[in-house]
């Protein structure tokens, strides 16, 4: 079974959400997207600047079986990617709540996240989705 | 065994007397600055050696000449060698391609009684043989669509609609012509979301990619009703060919509604494929596309062929080659359609999808779960090894690397990505029923080494040049040039 940390949000296309104590967001994939994927070879993050709309393609994840996009979760500015990720994509398939994260989101309005899954409702999804 | 590359036999002063160029080139009119001043490191071997070495790679091939080859999305199948040998009659090899159009009348009446076939094959109004592979030929079909909407003052349907299920190229395509992409999910049953599909439509949409049947190996039931919301919306419908092989002489792209397609000529009418050699991406379209579509094209002037250029055809999307496609391959599918005919054609469809179906019956039968169970298969299918992954760690590349060992092409794997540990396995009409049977077996016995020794299937392949390869650390790690 995939971990599912408490603390986060979550969407259906598979990125978790954490909300730091400054306001910004840090957004990745899940352990169980990670999973899907398989071994990840190549990691493109977005650039400090760019915007994003809700739902925009942000990020893009390739495996040796596929390559998918990592979509803004809530409207807002990028502050920074991974730049770990470059060197060392495996980093996000051994770490995929920490040191894996893939970018760094100033939102547009944060009460836009009030719209995103809980713990129990990922794992409800993933259970509907099996 | 691994055979040593052609660098590594290289011995100095080693040569081939027989390739030696007799004498140095005379001077030419290069500037010095461009001349090369060191030697090119050429491998210096002899004559024997370069002909083992080529003989045991080509004995390495793994061919439709030797074995089954059942990959999914690919169509690899027979291609008669009568196609080939009449492609290169000296008078077509000889022929030069800025010959006069008197002196080449024999190549175009070919080439116009191509065009004539496929129109008829497909229910298109006019074709184009201009597109040097299927990708050109895709960029062609947009290229026309955005070319006609502009040619209307249309200028706000940039957006084109792309099925989740399609061919990667569709995206790709859309975007290098200067479009964005909007896709549209795929219902249980494997057809396109039409609520999902009437939501996207609007002043926006310039068209549709489909592919019919889809990747998912099912045909798109809905394509009429789709056909016109398209249109009713002011988009454009472009048809992939990538699988034209399951309906050939049964059911026409024009008819269904499609304005612009794409032919794969280099597959699914006999030039051998897969490995980047030349292809052919000919496109065929509707009465409103005509005018637009790429040249050269082969027109007819009494008894007289000629070439259309730019000033039969002013609103052109324009040339895509240097001079009118890969003749090689344009001449082998024109000696095939007039090998099959009419109702060969048709043949050819109802073979692939009979063998498709048994094939996917059989295996059903033995346990195997297939990706859309109830729905008819077109030329091929997806089985999903997603039970024997949860139960045994048994995963779709295992059982591709250890068919390598039973003397079978492994399938298309994880394509389409809709599908957990998929097999997409295709066939083709070539094939008799014994291959058939023989490949079941092989995938019943696989699976029971899966139950009885996971690692000796996890081990596979035993008996190919090179065993199972870390694709994970070759991609992290490109390594593509010898260095010495």
């Amino acid at each position: 079974m995939s971990q599912i940390p408490a603390e986060l949000k979550y969407t259906k296309s598979h990125e978790w959400i954490r909300l730091e104590a400054d306001g910004s967001l840090t957004i990745g994939i899940t352990d169980h997207a990670q999973e899907a994927l398989g071994d990840l070879v190549f990691v493109e993050t977005p650039e400090a600047g760019q915007s994003f709309g809700s739902g925009d393609a942000a990020a893009v994840v390739e495996s040796v079986k596929a390559a998918s996009d990592v979509y803004a979760p809530v409207a807002g500015d990028v502050i920074g990617g991974n730049e770990v990720l470059a060197d060392a994509p495996e980093t996000l398939n051994d770490d995929p709540y920490g040191e894996g994260w893939i970018f760094k989101l100033k939102p547009a309005d944060a009460g836009e996240l009030d719209g995103l899954m809980g713990a129990d409702g990922y794992a409800d999804f993933l259970k509907s989705e099996q | 065994m691994s055979e040593a590359l052609i660098f590594e036999l290289s011995s100095p002063g080693r040569r081939a007397a027989a390739q030696a160029p007799v004498e140095a080139a005379a001077p030419t009119a290069i500037p010095a600055e461009f001349l090369r001043q060191d030697i090119p490191g050429l491998p210096e071997v002899s004559e024997m050696q370069v002909v083992r070495h080529y003989t045991r790679l080509s004995q390495k091939n793994f061919s439709i000449d030797t074995h089954f080859y059942p990959l999914g999305s690919c169509t690899m199948k027979y291609n008669p060698r009568a196609c080939n040998t009449l492609a290169m009659l000296p008078e077509f090899l000889a022929r030069h391609p800025l010959a006069t159009q008197d002196h080449s009348q024999g190549y175009l009446a070919c080439m116009y009684d191509l065009q004539e076939i496929l129109k008829s094959v497909t229910g298109m109004k006019g074709v184009s043989l201009t597109p040097m592979a299927g990708a050109q030929g895709e960029f062609a079909g947009v290229a026309m669509i955005r070319a006609y909407h502009l040619s209307r003052g249309d200028t706000e349907r940039t957006e084109i609609l792309v099925p989740d299920a399609a061919h990667g190229t569709n995206p790709a395509t859309a975007i290098q012509c200067g479009c964005t992409v909007r896709e549209i999910p795929t219902d249980k049953n494997g057809d396109v979301d039409l609520e999902a599909l009437e939501a996207a439509l609007g002043p926006k949409t310039a068209g549709i990619m489909l592919t019919n049947p889809s990747t998912l190996g099912v045909f798109e039931r809905k394509i009429e009703i789709i056909a016109k919301k398209v249109h009713e919306a002011g988009g454009l419908l472009y048809y992939d060919g990538a699988n034209l092989n399951a309906i050939l002489g049964k059911v026409r792209p024009g008819d269904m509604g499609f304005d612009v397609i794409h032919m794969n000529l280099h597959k699914t009418f006999s030039t051998p494929h897969g490995g980047g050699g030349p292809g052919s991406g000919a496109v065929g379209v509707s009465e409103r596309l005509r005018p637009f579509m790429p040249i050269p094209v082969v027109g007819k002037d009494g008894d007289q062929y000629r070439w259309l250029d730019e000033n039969d055809l002013p609103q052109s999307i324009g040339r895509l080659s240097a001079f009118m496609g890969n003749a090689g391959v344009l001449l082998r599918a024109y000696v095939y359609a007039l090998m099959l005919g009419p109702d060969g054609m048709t043949r050819v469809a109802e073979f692939a999808t009979l063998n498709a179906n048994y094939l996917m019956a059989r295996l059903k039968d033995k346990g195997f779960d297939l990706a859309f169970d109830g729905r008819r298969a077109t030329h091929e299918f997806i089985v999903t090894l997603k039970k024997q992954k949860q139960e045994l760690e048994f995963t779709a590349t295992d059982m591709a690397k250890r068919l390598l060992d039973y003397g079978y092409h492994a399938p298309t794997i994880y394509f389409p990505l809709l599908v957990p540990e998929c097999l997409l396995i295709e066939p083709t009409e070539s094939e008799d029923q014994a291959t058939l049977d023989a490949f079941v077996e092989a995938m019943v016995a696989i699976w029971d080494e899966a139950k009885a020794d996971i690692d000796k299937v996890k081990g596979a392949p035993y008996t190919q040049p090179v065993r199972r390869l870390d694709d994970v650390r070759a991609a992290r790690q490109l390594d593509l040039r010898w260095t010495g």
